[in-house]
């Protein structure tokens, strides 16, 4: 989350982001892009040092950078407030980019497929082990069989108090009540956990 | 003057006439304290003289910077990769006519509950 400086007699902008994660074609792209104005980003990692132990980079040695095109969308929620929204890269050999697009994200919401649901558990053990709030999206795909939420949260075996919503990515109002229900989930997570000194609230 | 289109996306992915670290004379990382995704950048209002002797690229930043941004929104601004940007960046806070006017509070794992109440509302009202 990130707070300006105040400046005399211009609102200062905050930015702050979400992580849209999930496995390879879950619904990643569609949700930021039915929520949000989709925006291309390119970036070039180099890949001699952050890429070992995480990399299979057998076959391309000689390759120093490598190309990354992600998506992110923006949201304008007021004139001085900007949600950003990162579908998280789904290559596995893409994962050392996930500790930079975590830092500081206010949440994360991770996208299920009933028909493949480990492919979520990278995504949800991440997450875990890091301490970033998340909920679980199941995207209901035309024709895919409809699941209790309790019995996935069971199957994906969450901690208890993790929301599971059932939703359509490709719905705008979908889309939406997943945020909502995030950042409600972030609310009430964060007044109950302690939480460090001097976080305190912006005035006005 | 980025297309939307896949097509030229992987055109510009099947190789690049310039590779992007041409423009930044081979670094990879700015100098200093690096940009983080969603900060904020902005000019400093500072006349640039003859400092903008780098690259059509700092210029076209400097430019976009005349008003606050993302350095996100920066890269997909001007089509450039983040890593180069972030090196254009670096540059042009050496030389005093970019500033980080509001960035990742590091100190705070935790977000900030005014904030998020307002993105709550902010979500609720789209």
């Amino acid at each position: 989350m990130v707070f300006g400086r105040s400046e005399p007699g211009e609102p200062p902008l905050v930015t702050t982001k979400i992580l849209i994660a999930g496995g390879f074609g879950v619904g990643k792209t569609t949700m930021v892009g039915s929520i949000s104005e989709i925006r291309p980003l390119r970036t070039e990692e180099p890949l001699t040092d952050r890429g070992v132990g995480v990399d299979d980079v057998s076959g391309v040695e000689r390759k120093s950078t490598t190309t990354v095109a992600m998506d992110f969308g923006r949201i304008t929620l007021t004139d001085r407030l900007v949600l950003y929204l990162f579908g998280t890269p789904g290559q596995e050999r893409f994962w050392f980019m996930w500790d930079e697009l975590a830092l500081g994200a206010l949440g994360a919401v991770v996208i299920a497929d009933t028909r493949r649901l480990t492919d979520s558990f990278p995504s949800i053990d991440y997450f875990e082990r890091r301490g970033t709030p998340f909920v679980v999206a199941v995207n209901c795909f035309d024709g895919a069989e409809r699941h209790r939420a309790e019995d996935i949260a069971i199957a994906l075996d969450l901690d208890p108090g993790v929301p599971v919503l059932l939703c359509d990515v490709r719905q705008r109002e979908s889309s939406k009540e997943v945020l909502i229900s995030l950042v409600e989930h972030v609310l009430s997570w964060s007044e109950t956990e302690p939480g460090p000194a001097g976080a305190a609230a912006p005035a006005g | 003057m980025m297309s939307r289109s896949r097509d030229q996306w992987f055109d510009r992915e099947a190789g690049p006439l310039v590779r992007p670290y041409a423009m930044t004379q081979g670094r990879t990382r700015p100098s200093g304290e690096s940009f983080d995704l969603i900060a904020v950048v902005a000019a400093t209002g500072e006349p640039p003289g003859d400092r903008l002797r780098y690259s059509p690229e700092h210029q076209w930043i400097l430019r976009r910077c005349g008003t606050p941004v993302s350095v996100v929104d920066l890269a997909s601004d001007v089509g450039l990769p983040l890593g180069v940007v972030r090196v254009v960046l670096g540059d042009l806070r050496d030389e005093g006519l970019i500033r980080v006017v509001a960035t990742i509070d590091r100190s705070s794992e935790r977000p900030n509950l005014g904030v998020l109440r307002e993105v709550l509302d902010g979500l609720r009202a789209l």
